[in-house]
């Protein structure tokens, strides 16, 4: 038995002993311990060191509000979970944990040193530490904050552990397993309905596992809860969720729930489902999630051995557990007796009960007095001793003066109860201001949900029985009546500020103890003319840790109301938040992991691209080929050979990503007319045209050939990345703005393949595959399209080109797309068939001034901006956008225009981005006419190429500027966007 | 995640299956209005938008299932639906927004 094992104490199984480590130091526990409950058994309460001053800290409480006791659980490579709570990590056997934010070790902490130059840190120092020279940011403050404001190490492998999800529905939901949630579950369960009761601890019971002598009607509450569970997991329509916390509380009764299935199993193994997200719809819910005892704010408040009392009544309830030899309780509450009288019972010394109040209820001095309890009145505790542990404690008696040093090894607090809204709040749940308690209650209720025990303001345990069964209940019933042996709950009073005759400046009160946060630190941001609670809560960060401040948050807010000189129901509450406790992301992940995080759409011809050395690009959701390397070739070898090949004979490119959408219907041309720039009624069938769409407010949008293949029948195709959003921006129009039209829209770019065959001998290799269609120029001239066979199978041939060589689009079913490539690959042999990827291709369309959209424009283009007049229909009355082109703004002179830029020395290529200026040697900032949009190196042509936006540019035409690069500025000549073949008689190639 | 209801499915869906579409009731000024509008009509038109605190009228896309555009009334406070109903039906009065108040409560009483 450890030292401060009491026998008899507890409900872990003394027989089943269980060894674990901590910082390489090997303990002992029983079943049922915590990492926490095991260590204080061993009288070792140095648990970790502070976020911002890395003081020595212990526990504070004993359940998930812990913001102190933060451990890594090191499972091996990839599988370390940092800052897990040790007061809830449940030990087994070989378990192996680590303190953080220390080094080299928890007793001696250089960064310790941060303590010692607090002043350093006050409220708001992030803000305050960004300060000049900015060559210091990332050199010196950076590093800096970054090494001390550790929490964790970070994982360093991934995660080889797996992770499920599932959805879930139920009639109610009940969160919290104490009295109030179990008393709900029964009187849920009679109404056959499905019920789930959720608890974050492994067993159910709250509070009544803590407070072991507690009788219910008579009878031990630790046979009411086994009852009680007996009568649950007979019921079917009941299901018993232990280890499971409800994180986050969403819309019409969603609620998360994450289960930690093997966190307390010994040698848990690789490919078993470690957590599991369950996403709960709930036709109600009830919350019963308890209270959280509020710290005391005073001088000295977080060394090791300061606690809260509920906490070491609990490790002595639950555990057996005896925080020390000698305690002095510092309360404001009533609560607080019961937990010294349960130690003292424990026959643990309890020096003194020191209360800030006057006045205290007989029962309590009784009951003191007959254990042989001192307890001091209107005294405060105004200093502590001990640098590890805590050794003394100083009491102040403000109205005598009087100061006493008593020796403890244990300080238990309290400074009232904060009931638990953070589920509530999530729900949107309104909140009002309880004087009596001291503490925010639920208020109106926004979701179909009710508060239920402690987080209602129903405290004791009989009370929170009646209103868990009263709530429980599908209709109305009776109330029902529990009698219990339990003290009367008893009240206390609000801190206003204790008092303490130090000068506030030289006391460490914390109130956040995860963030470091101090009561002078509060005042001070009040005092910087943060008035508002959120600003407050920004600026000093607190309750803005893992925590989410559990124990900090109402103390923080009596403090800043105190300096801001307004009651505290008008300061008002800070938002809780999602999670309830830290999530891991593999949680949240589930299954969507790896290649399932995010889709990777590819093409059926892509397989081949893989076999045949293709380097990918992601274009939107799709992995495209990006250039076709040989043996020893780097990008810029590869795409000079496939522009040459490509211009030289014959090029073959995988176009089956572009978007398209098919528009059907009588008014399939006047929605055309609607939605593009272009004209669409005189296109006779067969006939093609490249479409330009805007928003309505002017700027393109998104371009693609257009054929009609049919009167009512137009095959349009958009960029690979704007289909959906084109596909949207239609049906809206169509539904909303123009539903008088009969037109209908499908999305099809999954139903064809295409391939795009650019090069003087594109119509040579075709030929011999095509049926049904005269593929002379003279019956099949540029930019029209037919419909036939190649290869045995169905095709939308399109004479379009993207490279301004001879050019065939090929459209064929998805499925058949792999098998055309192959035999147009194999029968290209005698033309060097080069297949290209998406690189050549937008070299190649550079090198004729074709623009991406997107990449050359940047949704604030114009058609005319991008030299594409010509595309905008002067005669209709209506499009998309064509009121917009009329706004003064996008008429007016000095925009900016598409332009080319040559460089004067031809060898430089241009970085895409830079900033482009008449005189590179003018006064910083310069004055900035425009930047370069596209830049190549262009084989054909032996020299670089460049496309630009430029201020006026039209009008510059042979001008000469300059583009400032790191190592120099280069001189470049504006010139028209079309470097190669500007005649575009390489299209009629015979 | 909320659940809406598709006026056109006549069912309640996850919200999964949805798409925000902006407010909802802003009719696009016609060929024949359009050239006589002055810019700053007409800049009214296409941005300024009533971003309302309470009930507020927009559209929802029901995008991942019947793949109609439709309208709702949604508190931007409390965030919830009080009605939805179909595009191209009017703008709905204060009234008729109550009674769906109304409505929903008395359902939700039901339960
Ligand atoms: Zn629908």
């Amino acid at each position: 038995m450890s030292a401060f094992r009491k026998a008899g104490r507890g409900i872990v199984d003394s027989a089943k002993a269980i060894n674990f480590t901590f910082d390489g130091k090997t303990y002992q526990g029983f079943e049922g311990d915590t990492v926490a409950s095991a260590l204080l058994a061993s009288g070792n309460h140095l648990m970790g060191r502070s976020f911002k001053y890395h003081r020595p800290r212990g526990v504070l409480g004993a359940g998930s509000e812990e913001p102190n006791a933060l451990i890594a659980i090191d499972r091996g490579t990839g599988r370390v979970t940092p800052n897990v709570r040790a007061t809830t990590q449940e030990i087994y056997e070989g378990l192996n944990a680590e303190s953080q934010n220390r080094s080299p070790n928890l007793k001696f902490d250089m960064g310790a040193f941060n303590n010692a130059f607090s002043i350093f840190f006050p409220a708001g120092f992030y803000n305050k530490t960004f300060l000049w020279p900015k060559s210091f940011w990332d050199k010196v403050y950076e590093p800096f904050i970054r090494n001390m404001a550790g929490l964790g190490p970070a994982p360093t492998a991934d995660d080889p552990d797996v992770y499920a999800s599932s959805y879930g529905h139920c009639e109610t939901l009940i969160i919290g397993g104490g009295p109030a949630g179990l008393a709900a579950a029964l009187a849920a369960a009679k109404s056959g309905e499905p019920v789930i009761l959720v608890d974050e601890n492994p067993q159910l019971g709250g509070s009544l596992l803590t407070t072991p002598t507690i009788e219910i009607n008579g009878k031990p509450a630790r046979d009411w809860i086994a009852k009680s569970l007996k009568i649950l997991s007979k019921a079917e329509n009941v299901t018993l969720m232990t280890r499971t916390t409800a994180t986050g509380y969403y819309h019409d009764n969603f609620v998360a729930l994450v289960e930690r299935i093997t966190h307390h199993v010994p040698n848990a193994k690789i490919g078993k489902v470690r957590e599991e997200l369950h996403r709960i719809r709930a036709k109600r819910v009830i919350l019963a999630q308890g209270a959280i005892e509020r710290p005391l704010v005073f001088n000295g408040n977080d060394r090791p051995g300061v606690m809260l009392a509920s906490a070491a009544q609990a490790y002595l309830g639950q555990y057996g557990v005896a925080v020390g030899n000698e305690a002095v309780v510092f309360t404001s509450h009533d609560t607080a007796y019961q937990a010294a009288f349960d130690l003292a019972d424990a026959n643990i010394r309890i020096a003194a009960i020191i209360d800030v109040r006057d006045e205290v209820q007989n029962d309590l001095t009784e009951g003191a007095t007959q254990r042989g309890i001192k307890i001091i009145r209107s005294a405060v505790i105004s200093k502590t001793f001990g640098t590890l542990r805590i050794k003394a404690c100083e009491i102040y008696e403000p109205e005598t003066g009087i100061k006493t040093k008593i020796r403890c090894d244990a300080l238990l607090m309290s400074g009232g109860w904060t009931p638990s809204l953070h589920l509530w709040s999530h729900s949107k749940g309104g909140i009002k201001w309880d004087a009596d308690i001291a503490a925010y209650l639920p208020d109106v209720a926004n979701e179909n949900a009710v508060c239920v025990g402690a987080c209602n303001g129903d405290f004791g345990i009989a009370a929170a029985l009646s209103a868990g069964h009263k709530a429980g209940q599908k209709t109305g019933g009776g109330r029902k009546v529990y009698k219990t042996n339990e003290a009367d709950f008893g009240t206390g009073v609000v801190n206003n500020g204790l008092p303490n005759y130090i000068d506030t400046a030289k006391q460490k009160a914390f109130v956040d103890f995860q963030n470091d946060v101090t009561e002078k630190d509060i005042k001070l941001a009040v005092l910087e003319g943060f008035k508002s609670i959120e600003h407050v809560k920004r600026y000093t960060t607190n309750g803005m840790a893992t925590d989410q401040g559990k124990t900090s948050n109402l103390n923080a807010l009596e403090i800043a109301s105190k300096a801001v000189g307004k009651p505290i129901e008008k300061v008002g509450l800070t938002t809780f938040r999602p999670p309830y406790t830290p999530t891991t992301f593999g949680a949240l992940t589930g299954y969507r992991d790896a290649e399932l995080f995010d889709p990777t759409r590819k093409t059926s011809i892509d397989p081949w691209a893989e076999a045949n050395g293709a380097v990918f690009e992601p274009v939107a959701h799709w992995r495209r080929a990006w250039y076709f390397p040989k043996a020893g070739e780097d990008m810029h070898a590869a795409v000079s050979r496939e522009c040459k090949a490509t211009r030289d004979s014959l090029g073959i490119f995988d176009a089956s990503t572009l978007g398209k959408i098919e528009v059907v219907g009588p008014d399939a041309a006047k929605f055309m007319n609607l939605m593009y720039t272009n004209p669409w009624s005189a296109l006779p069938v067969g006939g093609c045209r490249y479409g330009l769409m805007c928003r309505e407010d002017g700027y393109i949008y998104d371009d693609g050939v257009v054929g009609r293949m049919a009167e009512d029948r137009f095959h349009v195709t958009t960029t690979t990345g704007g289909a959906p959003r084109v596909y949207r921006h239609m049906e809206d129009y169509l539904q909303t703005e123009f539903p008088h039209l009969d037109v209908w829209l499908t999305s099809t770019t999954e139903q064809w393949a295409t391939i795009a065959i650019n090069g003087p001998n594109a119509r040579k290799l075709i030929e011999p595959f095509v049926e049904g269609i005269d593929l002379s120029p003279e019956a099949f001239p540029h930019m029209k399209l037919r419909e036939g066979k190649i290869c045995g199978v169905p095709t939308r041939l399109f004479r379009v080109s993207f490279t301004g060589e001879l050019g065939f689009e090929i459209n064929v079913p998805s499925h058949y797309g792999r098998a055309l490539w192959e035999t147009l690959m194999e029968a290209g042999k005698q033309y060097e068939i080069c297949p290209y990827g998406t690189e050549t291709m937008h070299v190649l369309r550079a090198e004729k001034g074709f623009i991406i959209v997107g990449q050359d424009t940047d949704g604030t283009v114009t058609a005319h901006d991008a030299g594409m007049s010509w595309a905008v229909s002067k005669k209709k009355k209506d499009f998309v956008g064509k009121r917009s082109l009329a706004r003064t703004d996008l008429t007016a002179n000095g925009r900016k225009h598409l332009v080319g830029l040559l460089t004067e020395d031809p060898n430089i290529v241009l970085e895409e981005g830079a900033q482009i200026v008449t005189d590179p040697n003018q006064p910083i900032p310069m004055d900035m006419l425009g930047h370069v949009t596209s830049s190549y190196w262009s084989e054909p042509l032996g020299r670089s190429i460049a496309m630009a936006m430029v201020r006026d540019g039209f009008n510059r035409m042979d001008e000469t500027l300059h583009v400032p690069m790191p190592n120099m500025a280069h001189k470049v000549k504006v010139v028209k966007p079309v470097f190669y073949d500007p005649k575009g008689e390489k299209l009629n190639v015979v | 995640m909320f659940e809406i209801h598709c006026p056109y499915c006549n069912e309640k869906r996850a919200e999964i299956e949805f798409s925000y579409a902006g407010e909802a009731h802003i009719v696009r000024p016609n060929a024949k209005q359009q050239p006589v509008m002055s810019d700053e009509d007409w800049s009214r038109y296409m941005f300024i938008r009533d971003n309302i605190r309470g009930e507020h009228a927009e559209r929802w896309w029901h995008n991942a299932g019947c793949n109609m555009f439709f309208n709702a009334i949604r508190n931007t406070v409390t965030d919830k639906f009080v009605m939805t109903y179909k595009m191209g039906s009017p703008r709905r009065t204060a009234k008729q927004i109550d009674v769906a108040r109304e409505t929903n409560t008395a359902d939700k009483a039901k339960t």
